[in-house]
């Protein structure tokens, strides 16, 4: 006992130190020290054993029982490691561009491995055992099930499952036989192999794994379709993989194999495949119906995803059938229905914690491949290892040659060389593969054998295809598509050939893709989303869209006021420093730092109000003369420009100033006016103004940034509220000389007494604002002369655009098209 | 099927072939869908589309309607609309539909991605004048979303007004104050749906086989 836990001592120390080399900073030391610290008296309590007669009765003052926490504790220390590597790979984006991350896991594992090894430690315990299959896969599948892009799936799911299928019994049955011919070969020494094992090898090194090619191919922006087939061809060809795996595990313990036997085989493959796809549906419905009543309890949302998802996993693998198949399906199909009942933040959650468990566990797996590596008892055939690699290289490429041949005529767009190189030279071999060689029974007599030529196999694909893939792609300059075209003119565009397409098929009399994808979307939208989403109006794609353009603006706002809560103070304290004659600057801080928090937490909810009034007033009819109101709004301002054009030029760039405070409760003798005169930096300045602007402006009545106007033109801007969101983005990145309307107006809401001929002189002293104040006063006069002959026809040009050229610096997030 | 063996020999097919590219099988089965459609006249018109039932409930029926009785989409400098099509326009229009090949050249398929977004735009330009209007494109929006129930025409304008902000973002750039963006012009058309692979989205796979007796 003493020894074990002397041993594990070393263990743990090692793997304190293999983690501190690992990123090597000294920040992360102390936790682990502690750890060490907590570690260092185990004997203690053996004390007792050793002496069990003596101080029985005494209660002990310290205690301590490592057993008690043994595994969790090794686990959790186990995930930390692994993820502190992950932390260390990404303090140098450069390591992760050249070299997959999951060769570098795996060189880890083999350097914890290797000193493992070198203390004689036990290689942890967790694939030995079903935890494989019932913890470490379920994230990963959930992961790429989830977040599979559905649309491209769906237009190439043909092709994913032709590769999948029949790519993998192509490659299973082409390895296993050829093995399986070398194996008549004296000189190899293998003899003993026969048949059904060797397929049965064959079977778990022909799973891809591509998940460092997926990556490569996102950075490179490959074609959707190459994607996509590489993504379901992973995931489905798991599936199809597991059941052959079980077909031949339980087929290489039989002495023969009966001509009934494969038929069953085959027959069994059916029930496996779709059993599991049945199941997944079932429960994907059943999560997505659930989810529909819990508006009340939001906090335990993302907790029936997870639940439901499982629970698929596990009946699938209670009936032996495809686990992988159900939660894949599952989670495709309570996607689409979930994330429309769940609230916003618990879509989130469900999705960043689905990404985190499938990262950890992948993580975790390629480590442990380093770890296992290095610390299994190997037993190395040249001959038969590197037949397997060749075998496995070929028979892939083989066999994307030959199946593409056969799916090309049947798919719209076919696939060309360099595609087929592609998919062909994709094929890692990954987790799936390591994890089923593992776990496979002991009854084999050639076992490690098969581990090794397994991780032989594994670390070849990985480490030279995974590193050599990115330059090959991007030299033989594969078909690339641009994937993230969030535009409104996109979307409508997508559409419109959707909707052009199925009507020219229609045309043409001919039954297809499109045609069934009609029939499935009437049918979701008549019966499917009225039993299982709360709010079930059918909602257009564009519409949608729309909406996530307008939330995404809405985050950045928060992000951008959330960054400022703490950003404000810093800044105003140094321009507390700057100012040579400022006055209570301490009650200022200390005073207005709530203040401020207040008020930009206040702000933040308007802003939500806001932005959601924006959403909705393309989503209610009402509020539909935007544009005229638009057109009239700058008629107005225009008439309202030409008496008093001159009084409000006079206003300076510096009053921007103004606004920081924000709050009214915050009042003039804060802000001394001297303060004002003080120009420099408005840049910053205005960055931290900016949320505190809103916040007055609660009410969309911003004024554009065109508008120079006098206090009273505010009302005319009230009584339109909603089209001064349209140009307010932009409105508001204007520069230093557009900024004047909204410090206007900011003057005139916070009565702060702030005597105008100060900015006078502020101006005069500045060249920029005079200069300013000129062109302003130009651009007044042209409007001016422009005025009569020009009633806006039709389409109303937002000004904004030339703010940007103005000071490119200055602009704030804003909805941008182009992103 | 005694037809598809006289098909290769029919006349006009080789000519067609040469102008659209489809196949003889291909041209063979739209001959007889077309002949399916025109309950066997020589010409289309527009009520023979108008009675196809798989077509009554495509929000944009009447565009794609009209852009086969659109001569602009038969030559490159074709103009106005003609009320009646024969075979040849019918296939000429459905050229336009067919997947690029396998192998081309950048040129080549620059000119396919051309030639595709020509036919969208002219969908779009209905008065033909060169641009396409906000009306226009409001119109387009509305068509698009006349099927999706509770979002009436307001919602779809507004949506129609925000893409046609983004194009004046995307193509103008800078804009002086009182300008107008008058509308999407050709160019601008192609600057906006330059990531969109419309080369590999508006084709059909045509059938060499005939179908067409599956469904009405």
């Amino acid at each position: 006992m003493d020894l074990t836990i002397s041993t594990f001592r070393g263990a743990l120390l090692v793997v304190f130190t293999a983690s501190c080399l690992l990123h090597g900073s000294r920040g992360e030391i102390p936790p682990k020290a502690t750890g060490g610290v907590t570690l260092l008296p185990p004997v203690k309590p053996e004390v007792p054993h050793a002496y069990p007669n003596e101080e029985k009765s005494n209660l002990p003052v310290f205690t301590m029982d490592y057993p008690r926490i043994q595994i969790p504790f090794e686990i959790t220390l186990w995930v930390l490691l692994a993820s502190f590597a992950k932390i260390g790979f990404h303090v140098y984006h450069k390591i992760t561009v050249w070299v997959p991350e999951s060769c570098l896991l795996i060189s880890i594992g083999l350097i914890v491995g290797g000193i493992m090894h070198s203390v004689h430690e036990e290689p942890p315990a967790v694939l030995s055992s079903n935890v494989f299959f019932l913890y470490m896969l379920p994230p990963i599948v959930l992961d790429s099930g989830y977040f599979m892009p559905t649309r491209p799936f769906f237009e190439n799911i043909g092709t994913v499952l032709w590769f999948a299928v029949v790519g993998t019994l192509w490659n299973s049955i082409g390895i296993g036989m050829s093995l399986f011919a070398i194996c008549q070969i004296e000189a190899f020494g293998v003899q003993d192999l026969n048949l059904q094992e060797n397929l049965l090898f064959a079977t778990i090194i022909s799973a891809v794994d591509p998940v460092a090619v997926l990556s490569v191919f996102e950075d490179v922006s490959v074609n959707e379709q190459l994607y996509i087939v590489v993504f379901g061809e992973c995931l489905f060809n798991d599936a199809v993989t597991v059941v052959l795996y079980n077909m031949f595990s339980f087929v290489a313990d039989m002495p023969e194999v009966e001509p009934v036997d494969v038929f069953l085989g085959v027959a069994r493959f059916f029930v496996v495949g779709l059993g599991g796809m049945g199941f997944g549906i079932l429960f994907g419905f059943v999560a997505a119906f659930t989810t529909r009543f819990t508006s009340r309890v939001r906090e335990i949302e993302p907790l029936f995803i997870f639940m439901y998802s499982y629970l698929a996993y596990l009946v699938a693998e209670l009936f032996a059938i495809s686990s992988i198949m159900a939660i894949v399906t599952c989670a495709l199909t309570m996607k689409y229905y979930v994330e429309e009942n769940v609230s916003q933040r618990s879509c989130t959650t469900i999705r960043h914690v689905v990404k985190m468990l499938g990262s950890i566990s992948e993580t975790l797996i390629f480590f442990f491949l380093g770890v296992v590596t290095i610390t299994t008892e190997h037993e190395w055939n040249w001959g038969y290892i590197l037949f397997t690699l060749l075998f496995a290289f070929v028979w892939r490429g083989l066999g994307v040659l030959v199946l593409t041949q056969i799916i090309n005529p049947f798919r719209t767009i076919p696939f060309n060389m360099k595609d087929q190189f592609g998919l062909a030279y994709g094929g890692l071999r990954g987790a799936i593969s390591f994890a089923l060689a593992f776990t496979l029974p002991n009854t084999i007599g050639r076992k490690p054998l098969f581990v090794t030529a397994t991780i032989a196999v594994i670390l070849f694909t990985v480490f030279l295809q995974g590193i050599s893939i990115r330059p090959l792609i991007e030299f033989i300059n594969v078909r690339r598509t641009n994937r993230n075209l969030d535009t409104i003119n996109v979307e409508i565009h997508c559409r419109l050939m959707d909707h052009t397409i199925a009507g020219i098929e229609d045309l043409c009399g001919q039954w297809s893709h499109f045609y069934w994808k009609d029939k499935f979307m009437k049918f979701n939208n008549r019966i499917l989303r009225k039993i299982l989403i709360k709010d079930s109006r059918a909602e257009s794609s564009i519409v949608a869209l729309y909406k996530k353009l307008e939330l995404q603006n809405a985050m950045e706002i928060l992000d951008t006021v959330s960054g400022d809560i703490s950003a404000a103070p810093s800044i105003v304290s140094l321009y507390e420093e700057k100012k040579s004659s400022a006055k209570p600057k301490k009650k200022f801080l200390a005073s207005d730092l709530k203040n401020m928090h207040d008020i930009l937490s206040k702000n933040m909810y308007k802003i939500r109000q806001r932005t959601v009034a924006y959403t909705g007033k393309h989503a209610l009819p009402n509020d539909s003369h935007s544009r005229e109101i638009l057109i009239r709004r700058h008629a107005s301002i225009r008439r309202s420009l030409r008496p008093q054009s001159f009084q409000t030029s006079a206003v300076p760039k510096s009053h921007k100033y103004f606004s920081l405070p924000a709050g009214k409760s915050l009042d003039s003798k804060l802000f001394p006016p001297e303060r004002l005169s003080f120009t420099d930096d408005q840049e910053t300045m205005s960055e931290v103004a900016y949320p505190s602007r809103r916040s007055r402006f609660g009410q969309p009545a911003r004024s554009s940034s065109r508008a120079m106007m006098p206090l009273r033109r505010l009302d005319t801007l009230k009584e339109v509220p909603s089209l001064d969101v349209l140009n307010e983005g932009r409105s508001e990145s204007g520069g230093k000389g557009r900024g004047m309307s909204r410090t206007n107006s900011s003057y005139s809401e916070s009565h702060v007494p702030a005597p105008r001929r100060h900015f006078n002189a502020s101006a005069d002293n500045n060249n920029g604002s005079a200069d300013d104040f000129r062109n302003v006063h130009q651009e007044e006069e042209e409007e001016e002369q422009e005025q009569p002959s020009s009633p806006p026809p039709g389409w109303v040009a937002e000004r904004s655009d030339n703010s940007t050229t103005q000071n490119p610096l200055l602009r704030r997030p804003q909805w941008n098209p182009r992103k | 099927m005694g037809a598809l063996q006289s098909a290769a020999g029919q006349p006009g097919y080789v000519d067609l072939a040469e102008k659209t590219g489809f196949s003889f099988e291909q041209i063979q089965v739209l001959h007889k869908r077309f002949k399916q459609l025109s309950h066997n006249e020589e010409t289309l018109r527009r009520d023979h589309f108008s009675g196809i039932p798989d077509l009554a409930c495509n929000p944009i029926r009447a565009q794609i309607i009209e852009a086969f009785f659109d001569r602009r989409n038969y030559h490159q400098n074709g103009e106005g609309m003609v009320q009646e099509i024969g075979f040849e326009e019918f296939l000429v229009v459905m050229s336009h539909f067919r997947p690029p090949s396998l192998h081309m050249t950048e040129e080549q398929r620059e000119n396919v991605r051309r030639e595709k977004l020509r036919f969208l735009f002219n969908m779009h330009d209905t008065d033909n004048d060169g641009t396409i209007t906000l009306e226009e494109y409001r119109h387009v929006v509305e068509e698009l979303l006349s099927r999706s129930g509770a979002l009436g025409k307001e919602t779809a304008k507004s949506i129609a007004d925000a893409a046609m902000l983004e194009v004046a973002s995307i193509s103008m750039g800078h804009m002086e104050p009182d300008e107008f963006y008058e509308g999407i012009t050709f160019e601008h058309f192609l600057k906006l749906l330059n990531g969109f692979e419309i080369e590999s989205k508006m084709n059909i796979r045509f059938l060499n086989m005939d179908t067409s007796t599956l469904c009405k």
